[in-house]
């Protein structure tokens, strides 16, 4: 084994072979879980807006983990307001870049968590795109609200315990599908959305990439796993990340000009089976054979509809 | 001077054109809406250049507001009632995160049962939470308050947010002569907005971090003190302004009416102070001292200027157009502990909810109730 000193491991300026960048602009030392899969999309796509971007971030578990006053994890200008308005801070920091002629140049990226983006700020999110303003909008989706303790929000999946979808005796985990985000927000009409994860990293700096390069409002929708909340060990990020797109759990697709495109497809033979995924977790643990069952085919017939509008324009495009 | 006969709300748009804001997040509701309506036709025919921001809800108008002024823009917003509700929790946020910005509230009463008429009840309920708040009496003084609001405002000593407070209906819907500035005279008042710290990828920071209880007061400390320092700022801009355009309104804190040699006085915020002269001149003519003080800023509240105000003052009744619910008059509680080392009787009056009008009458009462010795607290119907 070779043993890296510290001096020798690649810092600064430069890029490593596959071309990322070693410039971190969310800086470590910051407060996360160990393991936490969101801060780690989080650095990523902020890595790969480089910069000259501006942060917006709805309150929850990373703007809490980053800004501690009077310290902060980041090395671009970053705002927070409320746990629903960025998209509406946004709105706002994008007329007034064009006002001021400083708009060029500047990324604009929003993030907020599932309970941000799915539930409380969905209504200020639709109305930010609905009128047309140049950002990228990035929900980091731990499938519950982490901050406040791990309740269900509407990114919980089917049948997952939470703190208040608790796996009891008389109902077993949250009861509801969840709410297809990325679909709703490509009804919109923009030209660019997409689903990314840990699973694969210079396919996330790709995408970010594009949704930056897109001038209007862009959709990223980061899974990131939360070992805290999942009850996964603290080194199951990446592990997750994986079988949740091998499961067919986590689609990887771009819906771009209305056409979805898989960019990692799998076909229903080569899929692992979602037991897999499940038993990685102890929100699942409660579930029966039965329950398995369901969410398999939950989860299939989920694929299959993605499947069926593959390369179809199935989404207008309005801006 | 020549004066156009203009309604309020189309007032306070011409002071936002010349004020030159930048971005104007808005979301209508009576009885507001005429100030969007006229700043989107301002725009619309290119005498303004400014973004209006059509935003879903008032809680994005606020939060637009927040964005835009981060990112160092003059920034305006209007709204009434409801929707500065909706607002309340960008309030706090945009007084901590010390944004300067003007927002009109044309005030109106606060559901239920809903009613879009006039009392204090919205922007009076919203008074703690670090917004300078300026009410106003006239059309003119509404159009005046807005570009003395940006000057008091953005200055360094101060940089809090500033409402101007403006009776629904009875103004904002109200045709009035006013004297309209010239741009030229504007802009030598109130300079260009230079925020003090920018969203900028030039030079990085943070804005609203996390604070834990070590840092947290230090914040709520350092915003009282912008709320001390802005009464000397207030009546700056106020006496500035004065030179400048040649009117002023009183001290810019508190404007006392024929308080000179006043045995008796009644003390209230907004249009009910043009009713309350009426009421005064009445009285004088019958030999009665009477006097009015008009309270124009609510926050920060004046108390050495009321103090000294009611130095000779045997009697004072303050009127609420608003009730804290199980306490009393918010105006007459804050009266009360600015002077409660002087030795006076003060009466308490609820009058005019939701769009109850407030007569000569009632003020004829309140005055005869002073002079009775009357220790009042009781409703205006
Ligand atoms: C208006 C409002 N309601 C509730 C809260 C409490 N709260 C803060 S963060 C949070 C959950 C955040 O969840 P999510 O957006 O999924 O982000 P995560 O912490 O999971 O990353 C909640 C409920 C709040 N801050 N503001
Ligand atoms: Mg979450």
């Amino acid at each position: 084994m070779v043993v890296l000193n510290k001096a020798s491991a690649p810092k600064g300026k430069g890029r490593d072979i596959k071309g990322l960048p070693y410039e971190e602009y969310f800086a470590s030392g910051h407060r996360a879980c160990a393991g936490c899969g969101e801060a780690l999309m989080v650095r990523h796509i902020v890595k790969a807006a480089g910069p000259n971007s501006i942060a917006v971030m709805s309150t929850g578990c990373m703007e809490v983990v980053s800004t501690p006053y009077p310290q902060t994890a980041w090395k671009i200008p970053w705002i927070h307001g409320a746990f629903e308005n960025n998209s509406a801070i946004a709105s706002g920091i994008d007329a007034a870049l064009k006002m001021q002629g400083r708009r060029e140049g500047t990324n604009l990226l929003v993030f907020g968590g599932d309970g941000a983006s799915f539930d409380i700020g969905f209504g200020a999110l639709s109305g930010a795109i609905e009128r047309g303003h140049k950002f990228t909008y990035v929900c980091t989706d731990n499938e519950a609200y982490m901050n406040t303790g791990v309740q269900r929000s509407g990114a919980t999946p089917f049948l997952a315990s939470t703190t208040t979808s608790p796996a009891g005796k008389a109902v077993h985990g949250k009861q509801e599908p969840k709410k297809p985000l990325p679909l709703i927000v490509a009804s919109h009409g923009l030209r660019y959305v997409a689903t990314a994860s840990a699973s694969n990293i210079y396919d996330l700096h790709a995408k970010v990439k594009k949704a930056l390069a897109t001038d209007h409002t862009s959709f990223i929708h980061a899974y990131s796993v939360c070992p805290v909340g999942w009850h996964s060990k603290s080194d199951s990020a990446i592990t997750l990340s994986k079988l949740a797109v091998q499961t067919r759990v986590f689609p990887m697709y771009e819906i771009e000009n209305g056409i979805l495109k898989f960019t990692q497809k799998v076909e229903r033979e080569k899929a692992t089976p979602v037991l897999e995924y499940l038993k990685l977790q102890g929100r699942f643990k409660h579930l029966s054979e039965v329950e398995v069952k369901q969410i398999q085919e939950y989860v299939d017939a989920r694929y299959e509809f993605l499947l069926g509008i593959e390369g179809k324009k199935a989404f207008d495009v309005l801006y | 001077m020549a004066k156009t006969v203009v309604e309020a709300s189309h007032a306070v748009a011409e002071a936002v054109k010349l004020c030159k804001v930048e971005v104007c997040p808005m979301y209508p509701i009576t009885p507001s809406t005429h100030i969007p309506e006229t700043i989107s036709e301002f725009v619309a025919d290119g005498e303004l250049k400014s973004a209006m921001i059509n935003v879903e809800s008032e809680h994005s108008a606020a939060s637009a507001v927040v964005g835009a002024a981060a990112a160092g823009s003059r920034t305006f917003t209007a709204t009434s009632s409801q929707g500065l509700a909706l607002m309340f929790e960008i309030l706090p946020i945009t007084s901590g995160m010390r944004l300067p910005t003007v927002m009109a509230v044309a005030n109106r009463a606060l559901s239920a049962p809903i009613s879009i008429w006039n009392d204090h009840s919205d922007a009076v309920s919203a008074r703690d939470q670090g917004w300078i708040q300026l009410w106003v009496e006239s059309s003119q003084e509404a159009l005046d308050s807005v570009i003395q609001g940006y000057k008091i405002s953005e200055d360094r000593k101060v940089q809090l947010p500033v409402m101007v407070c403006f009776d629904g209906f009875t103004l904002t819907h109200v045709f009035e002569p006013v004297d309209i500035p010239s741009q030229q005279k504007v802009d030598s008042f109130l300079p260009k907005f230079r925020a003090s710290h920018v969203l900028d990828p030039k030079k990085p920071l943070t804005m609203g971090p996390i604070g834990f209880p070590n840092s947290f007061m230090h914040f709520k400390e350092q915003q009282q003190e912008a709320m001390i320092n802005s009464i000397d700022v207030i009546k700056k801009a106020n006496k500035e302004f004065g030179t400048a355009f040649g009117r002023k309104y009183g001290s810019g804190l508190v404007d006392l009416y024929k308080m000179g040699d006043a045995e008796y006085a009644v003390m209230g915020m907004g249009t009910l102070c043009g009713t309350a002269r009426v009421a005064v001149d009445k009285l004088r003519k019958q030999g009665k001292k009477a006097g009015l003080i008009k309270l124009r800023s609510l926050r920060p509240f004046p108390k050495k200027e009321l103090q000294s105000a009611i130095k000779n003052l045997n009697a004072l009744a303050v009127i609420d157009r608003h009730i804290s619910l199980g306490q009393e008059g918010p105006l007459f509680t804050d009266v009360r502990s600015a002077v409660y080392c002087n030795d006076i009787t003060i009466n308490s009056y609820i009058a005019g909810l939701g769009g109850r009008d407030i007569t000569i009458k009632h003020f004829e009462k309140a005055f005869a109730d002073l002079e009775a010795g009357k220790q009042k607290g009781e409703w205006l119907f």
